[in-house]
């Protein structure tokens, strides 16, 4: 929370409307989003009662599990979630391009596009990952066996999970946390991750204020809640009924015409509390596709098209699935990932957006100047060689007080250093510095047109620098130190397992944390799950 | 018993028992828990010391450059070793304090201190050492180091020798996750937690005296932030006193004069505060309640102001280590505050007299230590605690870093805003309670410090 | 001077459970709150009459679960229970069980008589009496809802918890039964807090009986065993959990009640929330009338009312009628500087409000920092942001 959003939201709260904190948008909007609401049977751990699920706004596919107790039903609508969802996530596949060769110089392909699952709140996002890990150590054979489908479900699931974990990653998008990155509303951010309050909030419908409008769109009454908790009072006045209704009508007495019209009943009742919030997602989905994209949007889509390729390929491959927590190593390299591609992203965001540095502005950790003079054939001679060192006077009124000694980077010239040499605080706000620049300027002596700035240019300077950090090393998981409790088990070092270690040691710097690490899904008491 | 030997004596035995662990036992670590200013340090270069001298050369990993040089500038001065390494980044400069020294070879690789009887570096550092096994290592701050961390040079040791402050901050990271949380090898937990979680039966040993903190402190610091284990002061309540030099009316440095945010400080108030602090240890020097921003000017200028007047009123300080007193000089004071802004701030209000002062974060300020210390309470004028401002290790690191007075600034109300604080935070499974509790230690704490309030205005 | 039955009128104190006295934890800043519940006022029907009904209901699906998973735990003798107690070493191994039922016996006996019914168990079981066996060869008990008595700001409170363990070892431990899933070793971390000061609760009460029966409370651990579903199963599961963190916490919000008795003693006399009914069921009192006598007592209004107040509707009402900046949760606040109302802010950021002397450092953060968003917003549209990066701000700066 930034003293830029807090005051936003002041601004919001005045104006009855939510306030734009972003200029451009930073996540990336897919041609054609797998929107998924998923409901879920109240008291249970993560039961599917329903899904309304997509990638066509004006054909919503309802999914219902009539009786949320049975659990042949609820691997029914696994399965039949399954056939909607597996080939869409495979279809994307086919179409590759060549990518940068990775560390070791081998050449790379990745996918050209890649499926989006859209979600209405983290509750949701909540329940992808608990489904996938219901669903991914299922079997197709032996006792208990369900569709062939169901754990390739459950492993792309799990993918789409975990990669959310990602900051900048576009491939799950929690509509919530898209749209409250974007707007500020004048409530608060636990009320936020209420849907239809947020986006009434955005757009309040002619005539109201946000305040009153996201009050009304909190009555269950008046708009279901996104889910996946459902409404209680709808549970026990509609649902529980309508249940019942259905295991009477599937009795052997029942007739088939008594099931269908229980069935349809029942559908009917559940499709009630999931069709306003199917309009509501693509309406955030059309709001935030109304916004440019940030410069570097693409940047992290790639990544998210190379996490989707790699995935996709070790599907294919080996096919065992993640296991239920992060062995040693595999969290100690995937907390590194976490962190750098936290740092990218806000460093990214900034860059991207001026509103987002204004931020750092605020702070002192950015200041926007104006060229007073710029001396652009400046030769350094004081090394061995001589080199191209211009120098540009820049004056600025910001907080800023840069050091002498302190490297600048201005985000219209990413590849150039500038180093404050000499810096004067005038009695006002006016501060003058004068930078010597480095990199970004051809190889020559004299510098490229316009890697100068010129006097009279303004321009951005930041201390945030979106620089390439290379992976940190980790030990391969068989030599897990005992500091750590030593290697795992070794029936639990599968081959997969081998291979990451080996890209380990590579220093391959793509994302691995969907692989297995150091236990085995075999021993999961399948028959119990859902009993 | 403890009870009954003397500081000292109690001390020894203690590093004993850990030498003679380190020679004859056949434990995988040692663990070595240290109140602050305990000689934690001083037991690093022995160690250092003894493992060379018994040919088996170690590696020494701490946290900070800052932290190795110091420690490399301690080991050289002990003269027993034939050589020392310096594992060191590309773009390391030698400071002074390393540079003086003839036996300290600085290198990039291991392969360049070949021959060293002791290598020491940072944990950054030693993680990309990619081979190599020593006998012996000693992780210094362990309570400071991240778990992953930890993890990423393990292997470069056989047995290793940790030592840390449990009273400091924990190691955070920038992601916010619970991925992890329950999990014995939590990542973000410190390098500690993770060793004692995997190996409970380590011998687990702790100094028992703090040679820094004056006999005022420590039974405040050890009440409230090492409630189980406790520890006693190496000094008796006479051996550190402050004698403030000039009269109250006569000290008014131009500087002061010419401020003035400071003169709007009353003066008369901060008089008392320093007299207090110097007679007794302790002050707390409290503005009145009212919910401010971060840089609340009134308790920016207020500290500044107490920094310039403890300088005015010529403090001396006489101890153990000066007899016949040493003036109390700015780089003998240091401000601690919660907040990097909250240090430019006060930093931008010292006068010249006063530059000399280190004025810096909890997180900067750990393992160093000063005369006096003067610290921005870090709930001061806010209208809610977080978990941040709650954290233990935050205020135990604040206050313990003086030898010999402690002069906390605060606006009034901390009680009911702890009071106010909703009790009912998350709790996650499988994960050990650590105490003391943040919020019970700020309690502890400002109950404490009640007893030598003076009010500000 | 006022009375808590005053207060709340002619209706039947609300009664207070474990989870209302936990409650006391959440927001223990807010006067209204600690007044209403102390003086045992119903917050759900008050809410309901003055138009601002609270969402706290229960799904029949989650209570149908949660009895059948209870009963799952305590069928045979509880032997699903004993298993895990044997499984985190709080019973040995081949230990039997005994299931005592302190649970209400018919509909007539009174709440004193169930009271003395536990104390006079605990009493005996200390005692080592002979039905129970001498402490070391007897089977571990269970006593499945026993009740036990508090005194918080002058009123009894009963509470039942679900289940209290005594073992062979005269060890007490109480056993919160609980129907949300612990997947992968993980739990919901709010839920398992709730659980776990409801829990630091009972561990009190029993404190208090095991005291009041002459016997040392120190053989009540301060640990207690959470009982959950694993994984997406019915099997249930046990974790211990260390509430010494919730005890202190509860008993430093215990110390403060004699606040609420002075917060009391302060209140006019004449106010009241007495919701009394005519004949055709309605209150009598107009919601107007209600809403005036709440308002007499301040409330401390915060977001995060909203998961666990049944007022908290309408006291978000009133503090964005009164435009205060708390609606915007606690982060906003901290970064406008502690400023309380919204207009305020937006006045001392927009300059068209002068600060008073302690608002000088926050106002001039805000000042600029509403410069800022404009700048950066005035040219929101302008073509040539996109690709120069950061020129849109510098352009905005020169317009």
């Amino acid at each position: 929370m930034s003293t830029l959003v807090a005051l936003a939201r002041a601004l919001a709260f005045v104006q009855g409307v939510a306030q734009p904190i972003t200029m451009v948008r930073h996540i990336h909007c897919a041609e054609r989003p797998m929107v998924f609401i998923p409901l879920a049977l109240a008291g249970e751990a993560n039961a599917p009662l329903a899904a309304m699920v997509g990638d066509d706004p004006d054909r919503p596919r309802l999914l219902v599990v009539p009786q949320p107790r049975n659990r042949d039903l609820r691997f029914a609508f696994a399965a039949e979630l399954a056939s909607i969802l597996v080939p869409h996530f495979e279809r994307f596949q086919t179409v590759t391009e060549v990518a940068a060769p990775d560390r070791t110089g081998q050449a790379r392909w990745r996918s050209t596009d890649a499926p989006q699952v859209v979600v209405a709140n983290p509750a949701a996002a909540g329940f992808v990952r608990l489904f996938g890990r219901s669903t991914r150590f299922r079997r197709a054979d032996g006792p208990y066996a369900v569709d062939a489908r169901v754990p390739v479900l459950g492993q792309w699931l799990t993918f789409f999970a975990e990669r959310a974990e990602y900051p900048g990653s576009s491939l799950l998008v929690t509509l919530t946390d898209a749209l409250a990155m974007h707007w500020a509303t004048g409530q608060s951010a636990l009320e936020d991750t209420h849907l239809p309050a947020l986006l009434a909030w955005i757009e309040p419908p002619e005539g109201r204020d946000g305040a009153t409008a996201a009050m009304l769109a909190e009555d269950p009454g008046i708009w279901p809640p996104a889910g996946p908790a459902t409404d209680p009072d709808f549970d026990n006045r509609v649902l529980a009924p309508a249940i019942e209704a259905y295991a009477a009508a599937t009795t052997p007495d029942a007739g088939t015409l008594a099931e269908c019209q229980a069935s349809g009943a029942l559908r009917d009742a559940v499709a009630s509390q999931l069709e306003p919030t199917w309009r509501l997602m693509w309406r955030a989905i059309a709001l935030l596709r109304a916004l440019p994209p940030g410069v570097r949007v693409a940047d992290r889509w790639a990544a998210d098209r190379d996490a989707y390729t790699e995935f996709a390929a070790r599907l294919e491959g080996s096919g065992l699935p993640q296991p239920r927590r992060d062995g040693a190593v595999a969290a100690a390299r995937r907390l590194h990932r976490l962190e750098r591609a936290l740092a990218a992203f806000t460093v990214q965001r900034a860059y991207d957006d001026p509103l987002i540095m204004a931020e750092y502005r605020l702070t002192g950790e950015a200041f926007v100047a104006t060229v007073l003079e710029a001396d652009r054939l400046r030769i350094d001679t004081s090394g061995r060689r001589r080199t191209l060192r211009p120098r540009v006077t820049v004056t600025t009124t910001d907080p800023a007080k840069p050091e002498v000694g302190s490297t600048w980077i201005s985000p219209a010239r990413p590849a150039q250093r500038a180093r404050a040499v000499e810096v004067v605080v005038a009695r006002g706000a006016e501060t003058t510095v004068v930078l010597e620049l480095s990199g970004g300027m051809g190889r020559a002596l004299t510098p490229l047109p316009g890697s100068v700035p010129d006097a009279g240019e303004r321009l951005c300077y930041t201390s945030l620098a979106d620089q390439y950090v290379p992976p940190g090393d980790f030990p391969a998981p068989e030599e897990t130190p005992w500091t750590h409790g030593g290697p795992p088990a070794p029936a639990s070092l599968d081959a997969v397992e081998g291979q990451a270690a080996v890209a380990s040691r590579r220093g391959d710097d793509l994302p691995r944390d969907d692989l297995p690490r150091d236990d085995l899904p075999r021993d999961d008491p399948a028959g119990e799950e859902w009993s | 018993m403890t009870g009954t030997a003397s500081p000292a004596e109690a001390a020894d035995r203690v590093v004993g028992a850990v030498l003679s662990g380190l020679q004859h036992g056949s434990d995988q670590g040692i663990v070595v828990d240290s109140p602050p200013g305990a000689g934690k340090s001083t037991l690093v270069v022995r160690v250092a010391g003894e493992l060379a001298a018994a040919g088996e050369p170690a590696i020494l990993i701490a946290q900070t450059n800052e932290q190795v040089d110091d420690l490399i500038n301690r080991l050289a001065a002990t003269g027993a070793h034939r050589q020392i390494g310096r594992l060191s980044a590309v773009d390391y400069v030698p400071s002074p304090r390393v540079a003086q020294h003839q036996v300290v070879t600085v290198g990039t690789r291991v392969r360049d201190l070949d021959g060293s009887t002791v290598i020491v570096g940072t944990a950054a550092k030693w993680a990309t050492v990619p081979e190599g096994t020593w006998p012996w290592a000693i992780v210094d701050e362990g309570y400071q180091m991240r778990s992953d961390a930890l993890l990423r040079v393990a292997n470069r040791f056989q047995r290793a020798l940790f030592v840390g402050d449990p009273g400091q901050l924990d190691p955070f990271s920038t992601v916010e996750s619970e991925r992890w949380v329950g999990l014995t090898w939590d990542p973000m937990q410190s390098a500690m937690a993770v060793v004692l979680r995997h190996n409970p039966g380590l011998p687990l040993h702790r100094l028992p005296v703090s040679w820094r903190l004056p006999a005022s402190a420590v039974p405040a610091v050890a009440r409230a932030f090492y409630p189980f284990t406790g520890f006693r002061s190496g000094t008796g309540s006479t051996a550190r006193r402050i004698a403030l030099e000039a009269q109250r009316s006569a000290a008014r440095s131009a500087h002061d004069m010419a401020r003035s945010a400071l003169d709007n400080v009353a003066r008369s108030a901060l008089d008392d505060a320093v007299e207090l602090a110097a007679s007794r240890g302790w002050a707390l020097y409290e503005l009145p309640a009212r919910h401010t921003v971060r840089t609340d000017p009134e308790a920016i200028a207020a500290c500044a102001a107490l920094a310039t007047r403890l300088l005015d009123r010529r403090a001396v300080a006489y101890s153990e280590s000066a007899p016949s007193g040493r003036p109390v000089s700015p780089d003998r004071i240091a401000i601690g505050v919660a907040h990097r802004d909250q240090a430019a701030a006060i930093r931008a209000l010292l006068p010249p007299s006063a530059a000399a002062v280190t004025v810096d974060t909890a997180n900067r300020l750990q393992g160093r230590e000063y005369d006096v210390t003067i610290v921005l309470h870090p709930l001061s004028g806010r209208r809610d605690a977080t978990a941040f401002h709650l954290e233990t290790g935050r205020l135990c690191v604040l206050a313990s870093r003086h030898r010999h007075a402690c002069i906390v600034v605060a606006r009034a109300g901390i009680q009911e805003l702890l009071d106010a604080h909703p009790g009912n935070t998350a709790v996650h499974l499988n994960v050990p309670v650590t105490f003391p509790d943040g919020w019970e230690a700020n309690h502890a704490m400002l109950a404490h410090l009640e007893r030598y309030r003076v009010i500000a205005g | 001077m006022q009375s808590a039955s005053r207060i709340r009128g002619s209706a039947r104190p609300c009664a207070q459970n474990a989870r209302t006295i936990a409650a006391l934890t959440s927001n223990p800043g807010c006067d209204r709150r600690a007044v209403l519940d102390t003086a045992g006022v119903d917050k759900q029907r008050l809410a309901d009459h003055i138009g601002y009904p609270a969402r706290f209901g229960q799904s029949q699906f989650a209570i149908v679960r949660g009895n059948a998973f209870e009963a799952q735990l305590k069928a045979d003798q509880c032997a699903a229970l004993l298993r895990l107690l044997i499984e985190q070493k709080i019973v040995p191994p081949g230990q039997h069980a005994r299931h005592v039922d302190c649970s209400a016996v018919g509909q007539t006996e009174s709440q004193d008589d169930r009271l003395a019914r536990t104390a006079g168990l605990l009493g005996e079981v200390f005692k080592g009496g002979d039905s129970w066996g001498v402490p070391g060869q007897r089977p571990a008990l269970l006593l499945d809802h026993p009740l036990l008595a508090m005194t918080i700001a002058g009123r009894t409170v009963y509470l039942e918890p679900d289940l209290i363990l005594i073992g062979p070892d005269a060890r007490v431990h109480v056993v919160e039964v609980k129907s949300f899933a612990v997947i992968d070793g993980q739990a919901a971390p709010s839920k398992v807090a709730a659980a776990a000061i409801q829990a630091a609760v009972y561990v009190m009460a029993t404190c208090a009986a095991v005291t009041e029966a002459g016997f040392d409370a120190g053989a009540v651990a301060d640990e207690i065993v959470l009982v959950c579903p694993r994984d997406f199963a019915n099997q249930p599961t046990a974790t211990l959990i260390d509430v010494r963190k919730q005890l202190a916490v509860l008993r430093r919000q215990f110390a403060r009640m004699a606040r609420i008795e002075m917060l009391l003693a302060a209140l006019p006399d004449d106010l009241t929330f007495d919701l009394s009914i005519d004949e055709s069921g309605v209150a009598r009192r107009p919601p107007v009338e209600v809403v005036a006598a709440l308002e007499c007592v301040p409330a401390r209004y915060i977001p995060e009312c909203l998961a666990v107040c049944e007022l908290a509707g309408f006291c978000r009402s009133r503090s964005r009628a009164r435009g205060q900046t708390a609606v915007l949760g606690r982060d906003v606040c901290e970064r406008l500087g502690g400023i309380e109302e919204v207009e305020t802010v937006l006045g001392l950021a927009s300059g068209t409000l002068s600060p008073s002397p302690d608002q000088t450092e926050t106002a001039a953060v805000l000042r600029l920092a509403e410069q800022l968003r404009s700048q950066s917003l005035v040219l929101a549209g302008d073509p040539t942001a996109a690709s120069s990066g950061l020129g849109l701000s510098a352009l905005g700066l020169s317009a």
